[in-house]
């Protein structure tokens, strides 16, 4: 148990730490390093939990899928020439204080929620155990996923594929001046428009491109 | 050094929560570290629901939590294209210069 807490609070304050250095540092390409950092702490507190298959799919979906597709568009963006320092203008940096203090309120509430379910006393009695301890968490994961969820399952891969048909759709461009393959020109073309069959006469020779 | 439990994880989940909307409000530099900041946010949704579903025994939080991750990946990769086109076209993405809709 005590190696529980120590692996805990180990990862914990790297993910916070790495959390904050996300908002905080300047520049945008180590802002992805730490939110990788953060993925892969989180990850590791989930595996130590218990949820194995979900702390694996956050490593793949996470670090191995959106890390790199920011840090592609980071460094596509060529955001690091432009200036990064903290507070720009006298103007933009009015509604700061604001932000603070609505953070630090998000912050106190969801402790207080905290509270809330800590010192409710029956709160542990609700361990019907619907997970089975026979099975692990992969299987137990997938006997409800295709079955119960099956529904819910299919609607999120087809936002998948709306997102990446829209992703496509966004971001492609007809570049003018390149010279590609017409897949409807070729294909369309006939034997009367390509070949021409005609009579030679001798020591007459044919006029190419009349 | 007290045993770790339901507790630990949630303030953990408020902690980077929080963070998450800190990096929101305070960010002056370009747009990519809010979507960032978003992506931290739905992290901390999902230690919330893994930690419940542990702790409770039940295993909807980690189903939930696989579709949280679908739609936060999804989320990304159109926020990026967004990103991407709006930088081809206007030549900056830092948040005060962001300003066509007006509002």
């Amino acid at each position: 148990m005590i190696a529980h807490s120590i692996f805990f609070y180990f990862f914990s304050i790297i993910a916070v730490v790495s959390a904050i250095m996300v908002t905080v540092s300047k520049n945008t390409v180590h802002s992805v390093f730490f939110l990788i950092l953060d993925f892969i702490s989180i990850s590791c507190l989930f595996i130590m939990i218990g949820a194995e298959f979900l702390g694996m799919m956050m490593l793949i979906v996470y670090v191995g899928a959106v890390a790199v597709l920011f840090l592609f568009v980071v460094m596509m963006l060529n955001v690091a020439q432009q200036k990064n320092q903290w507070f720009a203008s006298e103007e933009s940096s009015k509604h700061i204080p604001v932000g603070l203090i609505i953070s630090i309120l998000i912050f106190f509430e969801l402790i207080i929620v905290i509270g809330g379910w800590k010192y409710k006393p029956d709160l542990f009695d609700l361990n019907n155990s619907i997970t089975n301890a026979s099975v692990n968490n992969t299987q137990s994961l997938g006997q409800v996923l295709y079955t119960d969820y099956i529904h819910v399952f299919q609607i999120s891969g087809m936002i998948l594929l709306v997102a990446m048909i829209g992703a496509i759709v966004l971001t492609f461009r007809k570049r003018e001046g390149v010279k590609t393959q017409s897949y409807l020109k070729q294909i369309s073309r006939e034997r009367s428009e390509g070949v021409e069959v005609l009579d030679v006469e001798t020591n007459k020779g044919v006029k190419i491109d009349d | 050094m007290t045993e770790i439990g339901l507790g630990h994880y949630l303030t953990l989940g408020a902690v980077i929560f929080s963070i998450g909307t800190i990096g929101i409000f305070l960010n002056r530099k370009n747009i990519i570290v809010i979507l960032m900041s978003i992506e931290l946010i739905l992290l901390a949704v999902n230690i919330n629901l893994v930690s419940f579903s542990i702790f409770l025994g039940d295993i909807a939080g980690q189903v939930f939590t696989l579709f949280i991750l679908t739609v936060a990946a999804a989320e990304a990769a159109i926020g990026l294209a967004i990103i991407v086109v709006y930088y081809r076209n206007s030549g900056t993405i830092r948040v005060e210069e962001i300003d066509k809709l007006k509002g």
